[in-house]
Parts: structure tokens; C-alpha cells; sequence
């Protein structure tokens, strides 16, 4: 088991969804179980299937210093820092410690690919890329983090994290990692993901893609609703200053079984919860809230919600919130890092929306309703192909937990 | 701020340098590389019919993990991993393209699961039976770099052995025209915390401000495979071959990051330790 670390201060953070951008639109669906899931119209070939698809992106394009990055991904990454004045915040901690003593982790897991598909659907007589087109810094997944950084004028250490479902949880094990040596004295992390077509039809020949809005965890489950959404957070040393948050830990482990099926006891995702539970110095009866990866998909849910059912109490509250603004990939990971944080800010512990009937796999845990109530730790789980698992573990800071 | 950082395994593998001893003895100007490019490599790691199947980028990833495991005397299973590479699976991503534009109902299940940038990463810990951390980061054409800075960093504030494995592949179709990368090409280290009997350098590591386009490595060998994506990775693999001819000379390197920022490195010998 790993040694617990030292918590990093969460300074500030948001998310831009299906629901709308930046925190209270999220916060405002969460507590009125609303899901922001409409019909697919996504593509000039759309599926049967719904979307979390984020609104007014066409039209968003980016300031004209920064043409060379526009896609729709970059552009919702601008839109996702312009919120809850995440876009100040960054700056203000580039002024305190210096351009180069803010590292940037990014999670994206196709990136920019929506772009490098347009280009195929223009491609010239022979046979090659549009001469406009051709930006090889646009076209390849480092895209996003080479745009943020530019947009935030920062110039620390900058990687992007592309391990699919679990990305943009995993940038905040790296992250952590970079501030414990001192490399960095602050870190951005975050995830963006857009819609395009290889994830759209990607699911569909893997029959994931649920013909109905997603309904995680229940028994007749009918698979996922993919979704868009940027995240950012802004993670400093020390207890010192505003803001209560905290990450407490995290956990990473390798399922070592298959590509896109999850292994059957949750090995993986099981030793990145007790890693996560041994970084931070709690057990499982210290969580309140879990956050579950729950994409509705069979197989996820069958075993993240046995894994729930074996090793926590009935008292904790566990829920997906796919229902609400679909399943981002790549930036899953932060909006659900967010939906923790906004559990913990303020008192609302989000239900499982769509779900009418829990699968018998299922605990008393995973609730369907929304909670309000305190809440003292929370914890997110994202699980990605290729067996990879993350588990994160937020609280607030101790003078405050009995707020 | 300087940390120090020990080698203890190295794995190396181009068309016509399949292996670290040669790669090493091409770098150096004591032998040339093979006139005819062998096929590319088999992972034993993978059962007999996904050895087949495997994407190039798979098949060479997990070629020098596997020999770097074995120069290090490590056993996989134990070892967290940070795997790197600029594009990914290029011939996936112009095969999915293409499909999308032709037929998008029509794309391959495994196709789709390939494409994702820790494919090679999944099928090292199937393979390998390995229940470790394991990553898989991308920083454009300073991969191999941020690479080492990931995964040096998990090494030190852990305290653990870390893999790293770098590779990237030709640009097919279309892609060619936009996305600058040929031949294959793949490098992987074993990195510990602590000096061993294994130990075959130290790197002393610094953040340093400055950066800009990878450096180009300097040996005839070596510049006949920098058209490749992941050549950042050829001026160290240069060093190394050098420090091991010659274990009393340090070698000092600066791998850029980013536009903005460099690693600057001093590689010694466990000799000169």
C-alpha cells in the first residue's frame, strides 16, 4: 500500500456539460435529476442514440491569435476556461508563482480527431489533406494541451494524458506527483472530449450505444449515451488560503484482462480504490459519496456495482451521473472530479437519473434519488479500455469538515 | 533542483537496428545498420494469434518493454508503466478516417478498441499479467522527453521501478500529408530510484527554462532514423551508447519539453559513480 500524502488545495475548478456551462447549470441538474440527453443529431449520419452534446460550439469559434488550434475541441476547451472564472484563477497563479512554475496535465482521449475526420471528408484530388488543413500541430492528441497552454500563457511542464475513459483522472496523480518533487508549484488539470464520429461509431460496432437516454445501473440497461464536456481544476501545495477542498488521494491500477470488457471480480478497480483509500488515509466507511464510472453498459455496471455492494456500507451514497450529461471519455474523469467537489461544497449528494429499476447486483448504496446532506470525502471512479483504473478521493479541509 | 535517476535496462528497436547491442554499435560508428529492414517484431508477450493481429504500434511497444525487463532483470508484472508516443496508431486512425467518410457502420469493433492511445499499454499489462499503475501520454514531438520526465518523476516520488516505452509509426493515406513521422521506431528504460548491481548509467535530471524543436542526435546511424516522431528519443539513446564505450566520459544533454521548457541531463556511468 502506498504512504499517505500531503492533500493539495483545490483553488478552483468547473465544468462545461450538455447541461450548460460552468458549475451552476450542473449543480442546478443535479439537484433537480434532470438529464441533459437529446436525440442524436450529431453527424451527417446520425445513430439512434442520444447525445450530451454541448451547445452553440458551431458557432464559438476561436479569437483569431489562436485559428491555427480551432476545432471543436479546442473550442469547447476555450468555452470550459472561461467559466466560474477559472480562466482569472489560472492566471492569478501564474502571477503568483511563475509561467514556468505552473505544470498543465491534460486528459483527452480522441482529441482534436474530429478535425483530422473533416479533412478526410475534403480531401484533395489527390488524395491528401486540404492545404488549410494541413496543421500537424492540430492534427495529433497533443492538440488540446499545446492550445491550453498557449490560451493560459503558461510554460511548466505540459503532457497530455490519453489512457481513454480514465484520462482526466489520472491528471491528478500526475500532477500530484509533479508538485510533491517540486517541479511545479501549481498544476492545471482537466480533460476535454467532443463528439465525432470514431467514438460515435466506435461504440456502435462494439453495440454499446444504447437506442434509449442511458439508465446506469439498471436492470434492463440498454448501454451508453456518449457525451462532450470539458474540466478544469486548479490543484496548489499547502493548507493555507481560500478555499476548503482538497485532493486526498488517488489510485491507479491495470485490470490485466481485456481491451474494452472490464475484469469480471474488478481486480483492477478494486486495488485503485484501496490505493486511493491508503493515500489519503481513510477507509471506506470515511466516503460519503461515490461517484461511479456507471456508464450502463453491462458489463461495467454488473461489476463496479458488486465491487460497491462487497466493500462499503449501506450508509454511503453512490451514483452515476452518466444520465445527466452522458458519457465524455476522456474528460469523464474531471466533470465527475467536479460533481465530487460540488457534493462536498455544497451538500448535494446527485442521483442516478433514467434509472427505474436497480439491478439486483446492485447494494442499498447506489441511490436513485438525490440527498442533500454533509458530506466529509468523497470518491470518483473512472475505468477505461485497455484495463485501466482510477480512483480519486476529495474532501474538505479538516478545520471545516464539521461544517 | 537536480534528481537523480538510474537505468537499469534498455530496450531498442528500428527496421534495420532490431535490437539495443547494434542500435548501441551503429550509434557509436563500430558496425553499420542491416542493409535489408527485418519484419517487424513478434511479441512473445501475446498469445500466438493476437501476436498476428497485433497493430505495428503494439508489436514494437511491447518488444522493447520486454527487452528492457530483461536487461534490467526486472520481472514485468512489478513494474508501474508510462507508455509514449506522438500519434498513436497512425494506420488505425487513417483506416478509421477513411471507414468514417465510406462507411461508418461498417467500422471494426477491434479496430476501434486498437485505436485508443493506451492500446499498447493494455495489451503490455495483459501480457505481462500486470496489475501496476500504467499510463499513456502523448506531448506532441517532445513524447519521448515528457516521457521521462513522467515517468522519472512517478519513480522518485514513489520510489518504485518504472517502465518507460516509447515508439511511434510510419504516416499512412492521407495522414501523410499533415502528420510528420516514418519507419517504426520504439525505445524502452527501466528507471529505479536506487543504483544497483544492475545499474548501467545515472541521470542527474533538472527542469530547465528554454525549450524548442527536439534536438537531432548527431551519429549517421541515429540521423537515419529521425524522421520518425519519437526521435527525441535518439539523442539519449545516442549518450547511452556512448557511456557504455566509454564509462569515464559524462555526457550532458538537453531534451526539450515543449516550446517553453528542457530537461537538462548529466548521464554517468555506474563505473564513474
Amino acid at each position: 500500500m502506498p504512504p499517505p500524502i500531503t492533500p493539495l488545495r483545490i483553488s478552483a475548478y468547473t465544468a462545461t456539460t450538455a447541461v450548460g456551462t460552468g458549475c451552476a447549470p450542473l449543480l442546478q441538474a443535479l439537484r433537480e435529476g434532470r438529464s441533459g440527453l437529446t436525440p442524436n443529431d450529431f453527424s451527417h449520419q446520425p445513430l439512434p442514440t442520444w447525445i450530451g452534446r454541448v451547445a452553440g460550439l458551431e458557432g464559438a469559434a476561436l479569437p483569431t491569435a489562436w485559428q491555427a488550434w480551432d476545432c471543436r475541441n479546442n473550442r469547447l476547451a476555450w468555452l470550459g476556461l472561461q467559466a466560474d472564472g477559472f480562466l482569472q484563477a489560472a492566471e492569478a497563479a501564474r502571477a503568483r508563482y511563475g509561467a514556468d512554475r505552473v505544470a498543465l496535465v491534460l486528459g483527452t482521449s480522441t482529441s482534436s480527431i474530429g478535425a483530422t475526420e473533416e479533412a478526410y471528408r475534403a480531401l484533395d484530388a489527390a488524395g491528401q489533406f486540404p492545404e488549410a488543413t494541413r496543421l500537424p500541430r492540430l492534427h495529433t492528441p497533443h492538440s488540446l494541451a499545446m492550445f491550453v497552454q498557449a490560451a493560459l500563457g503558461l510554460t511548466g511542464p505540459c503532457v497530455t494524458v490519453s489512457t481513454a475513459c480514465s484520462s482526466s483522472a489520472k491528471v491528478f496523480a500526475d500532477a500530484e506527483r509533479l508538485l510533491r518533487l517540486g517541479l511545479a508549484d501549481a498544476a492545471v488539470v482537466g480533460g476535454v472530449d467532443t463528439l465525432c464520429g470514431s467514438v460515435l461509431f466506435g461504440f456502435n460496432s462494439l453495440e454499446l450505444v444504447s437506442p434509449e437516454p442511458c439508465r446506469p445501473f439498471d436492470a434492463d440497461r440498454q448501454g451508453i449515451s456518449l457525451g462532450e464536456s470539458a474540466g478544469f481544476a486548479l490543484l496548489e501545495r499547502g493548507a493555507q488560503g481560500e478555499g476548503p477542498l482538497q485532493l486526498l488521494g488517488y489510485g491507479e491500477a491495470s485490470d490485466a484482462h481485456h481491451m474494452s470488457t472490464p475484469h469480471p471480480q474488478g481486480l483492477g478497480a478494486e486495488r485503485a480504490l484501496d490505493d486511493a483509500l491508503a493515500r489519503a488515509g481513510l477507509g471506506c466507511d470515511d466516503i460519503d459519496y461515490i461517484n461511479l464510472h456507471g456508464t450502463a453498459s453491462s458489463k461495467n455496471d454488473e461489476v463496479e456495482g458488486a465491487l460497491v455492494a462487497r466493500r462499503f456500507g449501506p450508509r454511503v451514497h453512490a451514483s452515476s451521473t452518466k444520465g445527466v450529461v452522458g458519457h465524455t471519455l476522456g474528460a469523464a474523469g474531471i466533470v465527475e472530479a467536479v460533481v465530487s467537489l460540488l457534493a462536498l461544497e455544497h451538500g448535494v449528494m446527485p442521483g442516478t437519473v433514467n434509472t427505474r429499476t436497480l439491478d439486483a447486483v446492485c447494494g442499498p448504496q447506489v441511490k436513485l434519488q438525490v440527498a442533500l446532506g454533509p458530506v466529509r470525502h468523497a470518491l470518483s471512479n473512472s475505468f477505461g479500455f485497455g484495463g485501466n483504473n482510477c480512483a480519486l478521493i476529495f474532501g474538505r479541509r479538516a478545520s471545516q469538515a464539521q461544517a | 533542483m537536480t534528481h537523480t535517476l538510474y537505468i537499469d535496462g534498455i530496450g531498442f528497436w528500428a527496421p534495420t537496428l532490431p535490437d539495443w547491442a547494434s542500435a548501441a554499435a551503429a550509434f557509436r560508428g563500430e558496425a553499420a545498420a542491416l542493409d535489408t529492414p527485418v519484419k517487424r517484431p513478434a511479441p512473445q508477450l501475446l498469445p500466438p494469434a493476437e501476436r498476428r493481429r497485433a497493430p505495428d504500434t503494439v508489436a514494437l511497444a511491447l518488444e522493447v518493454a520486454l527487452a528492457a525487463c530483461a536487461a534490467a532483470g526486472r520481472e514485468p508484472a512489478t513494474l508501474a508503466s508510462v507508455f509514449v508516443s506522438a500519434h498513436g496508431d497512425l494506420a488505425i486512425n487513417d483506416h478509421m478516417c477513411s471507414t468514417l467518410v465510406s462507411a461508418p457502420t461498417l467500422l471494426s469493433p477491434t479496430k476501434f478498441h486498437n485505436s485508443v492511445h493506451n492500446a499498447a499499454a493494455g495489451y503490455w499489462t495483459m501480457g505481462a499479467v500486470c496489475h501496476e499503475p500504467s499510463t499513456a501520454l502523448t506531448a506532441f514531438e517532445w513524447s519521448f522527453a515528457n516521457g521521462l520526465l513522467a515517468a522519472g518523476t512517478q519513480c522518485l516520488a514513489d520510489q518504485r521501478d518504472v517502465l518507460l516505452v516509447g515508439y511511434d509509426v510510419t504516416a499512412v493515406g492521407a495522414l501523410a500529408s499533415v502528420t510528420r513521422s516514418s519507419g517504426l521506431l520504439a525505445m524502452a528504460l527501466v528507471l529505479s530510484p536506487q543504483r544497483s548491481a544492475r545499474t548501467l548509467a545515472s541521470l542527474d535530471v533538472q527542469l530547465a527554462t528554454g525549450g524548442g524543436l527536439p534536438a537531432l542526435p548527431s551519429s549517421p546511424a541515429a540521423l537515419a532514423l529521425a524522421g520518425n516522431a519519437l526521435a527525441d528519443a535518439l539523442p539519449l539513446a545516442e549518450a547511452l551508447a556512448l557511456l557504455a564505450a566509454a564509462p569515464h566520459t559524462p555526457h550532458a544533454l538537453r531534451l526539450p519539453l515543449s516550446p517553453h521548457q528542457c530537461l537538462q541531463l548529466s548521464l554517468r556511468t555506474a563505473v564513474g559513480l
